[in-house]
């Protein structure tokens, strides 16, 4: 049970259930979707860039299950305010957390600590990590569909 | 000559009541653990467990069977035919064909299927011909169809089905015409567990002057198949659903269809004469055959139909309905829970979803109490469309479940709930 009750926290339960940041953003200039294909999550990510990189507001849409809401809420979060680099370079520092290969004391993840139950899970790792995808497309422009397959 | 598999080592009494032990302690991997849990496994509409029956045929197959077939002069290459070729009378049997030509090994019901539309289809479908697909039908009859229409002209056309999950004939009926070349239905729905009326269905199809594919996958391992009353022209099954190996799988067809269909694969075994002036194939089956077959697991099937004869059939069904009416009693006193196909003839399939709980989630959850169940979309994506849901969560039965398990289940269902506080 212990292991459930890391992966399934009230933190990510009250955010699959009351997500931040959810709907569509009015001023976004960068959008894109991302699926996961094997479980039919889908969302849609949109955000506002400005001339210096940052992200001045991010919204999300879409379905999917307790983990990938939860983790693309916190998301939307912690991404506010910052610059592209930094966005990517905390994914970086997320995804090896969330595959269990990274190390607290180096990859610091602030709020996002609260998913690394999903750790022991492999087959929902791409569920915490679908948002991030998607994200960093939409940042990067980059429109087509993000898999994750 | 061997007996291979005919003679069943571990036969089971048949009678009204099974011997649920006696059929567990066939299945060594029921005792397996998992995560530390006691393994309930109710996933068995994607792949069913193998009894010892079948793995003991495999291993004294290749311990002294094995050798190519149908072309050696030696003595095992005559035993490897002899037991490949008694697999084709056993599954000539198991779907009660008039002709064992009439029966085509192939990986699985998805090769199977794809063999129709391809040879079939393309032999004789013309632009504006028209195919009839079920909505309930798993994506493997659906995409070949419409692989095939792309390539022919052909249009593939959807038969609506209820919100209990049945299709619905009148519509059915009024959608045959003239124009309709090939029915595709499956026999029984995977995401659903409804039994199609699939007789009165061909029937109707035979009517409008159209052949009826039939996608026997999940009817297999639960009912007893009668191509001969079904009167249906293909029909396809997979043998690792019904307690057979993986890869191997049956296509039947009619003789003279199959007789009048271009060849699918080119190769060894499907020839009868190749020269560069052009070449002859040989006549059916190994017209369809061609290259060194699934020798190992085609006996292995032969194994697994003795293994479902001995229990036999109509045992294993009444056994499945008695867990279906528990599972559903049992979900009834819940009202957070929402059953998908409520058809009248339904086979071994709870598929559900929980109220503010993501399938996927159930499906994490269940596992780490030992209970496997198939969560998501099923290879069904437009009947989660017509519910409108993203993912279900499915339970299907075999065999070997007993009401215990049933009760894990839900016990895990409940932890669910805990976790998700609802």
């Amino acid at each position: 049970m212990d292991d459930l009750k890391a992966l399934y926290q009230e933190v990510i339960i009250d955010h699959s259930r009351n997500p931040r940041n959810f709907g569509s953003l009015e001023s976004a200039n960068r959008s894109a979707e991302g699926v996961n294909p094997l479980c039919g999550d889908e969302i849609t990510l949109e955000c506002h860039l400005d001339g210096n990189d940052i992200i001045q507001d991010v919204k999300f849409s879409g379905h999917g299950c307790a983990i990938s809401l939860a983790s693309a809420s916190i998301m939307t979060e912690m991404l506010k305010g910052m610059s592209k680099t930094e966005a990517e370079s905390l994914f970086k520092s997320f995804r090896l957390r969330v595959t269990g290969e990274g190390d607290a004391s180096v990859d610091d993840i602030g709020k996002l600590e609260v998913l690394c139950g999903v750790r022991e899970f492999p087959s929902r790792v791409k569920c915490a990590t679908l948002a991030w995808h998607t994200a960093l497309a939409a940042i990067n422009g980059n429109e087509k569909k993000v898999t994750t397959e | 000559m061997n007996d291979v598999a005919l003679k069943s080592e571990f036969e089971v009494a048949s009678s009204d009541a099974l011997d649920v032990d006696a059929i567990r302690a066939q299945f060594p991997i029921l005792e397996e653990k998992v995560h530390g849990q006691r393994l309930v496994y109710l996933d068995n509409g994607a792949s069913s467990q193998k009894p010892l029956t079948v793995t003991k045929t495999l291993e004294r197959y290749y311990a002294s069977q094995h050798a190519n077939v149908h072309r050696g002069v030696h003595e095992l290459s005559d035993r490897a035919t002899e037991a490949y070729e008694t697999a084709r009378k056993t599954a000539q049997k198991f779907v009660n064909a008039q002709r064992c030509e009439e029966i085509i090994f192939v990986r699985g019901t998805t090769e199977g299927l794809n063999l129709v539309a391809e040879s079939y289809g393309r032999h004789t479908l013309k632009p504006g011909d028209e195919i009839l697909v079920s909505e309930m039908e798993h994506h493997s009859n659906i995409v070949p169809w419409q692989l095939i229409a792309e390539r022919t002209g052909s249009i593939v056309k959807m038969i609506p089905m209820n919100d209990d999950g049945e299709i619905i004939l009148e519509n059915y009926q009024e959608m045959l015409s003239e124009k309709t070349r090939i029915v595709a239905v499956t026999y029984v729905a995977n995401s659903l567990g409804t039994i199609n009326p699939v007789k009165e269905m061909t029937k109707l199809a035979h009517q409008a002057g159209a052949v009826v594919v039939v996608d026997a996958a999940q009817a297999a391992p639960h009912l007893i198949l009668d191509v001969a009353d079904l009167d249906c022209d293909f029909l396809a099954l997979s043998g690792h659903k019904m307690y057979a190996p993986t890869g191997i799988g049956i296509l039947y067809g009619k003789a003279e269809l199959l007789e009048a269909m271009p060849p699918y694969q080119g190769g060894g075994e499907m020839i009868q004469r190749v020269s560069f002036s052009g070449t002859t194939y040989a006549g059916i089956p190994h017209k369809f055959e061609a290259g060194t077959p699934n020798i190992a697991d085609a006996v292995g099937f032969n194994a697994a139909c003795e293994f479902m004869w001995n229990i036999g059939i109509d045992a294993i069904a009444a056994h499945e309905q008695k867990l279906l009416r528990y599972v559903h009693d049992r979900a009834q006193t819940m009202n957070d829970i929402r059953i998908f196909g409520n058809s009248k003839q339904k086979a071994g399939v709870f598929a559900f979803t929980l109220d503010n709980v993501h399938a996927h989630d159930i499906g994490t959850i269940l596992d780490r109490k030992g209970v496997a169940i198939r969560v998501g979309h099923h290879c069904a994506m437009p009947v989660m469309q017509h519910f409108n849901v993203a993912a279900t969560a499915r339970a299907s039965f075999a065999v070997y479940n007993t009401q215990a398990e049933i009760d894990s289940m839900f016990d895990a269902i409940f932890e669910v709930k805990e976790l998700f506080g609802c």
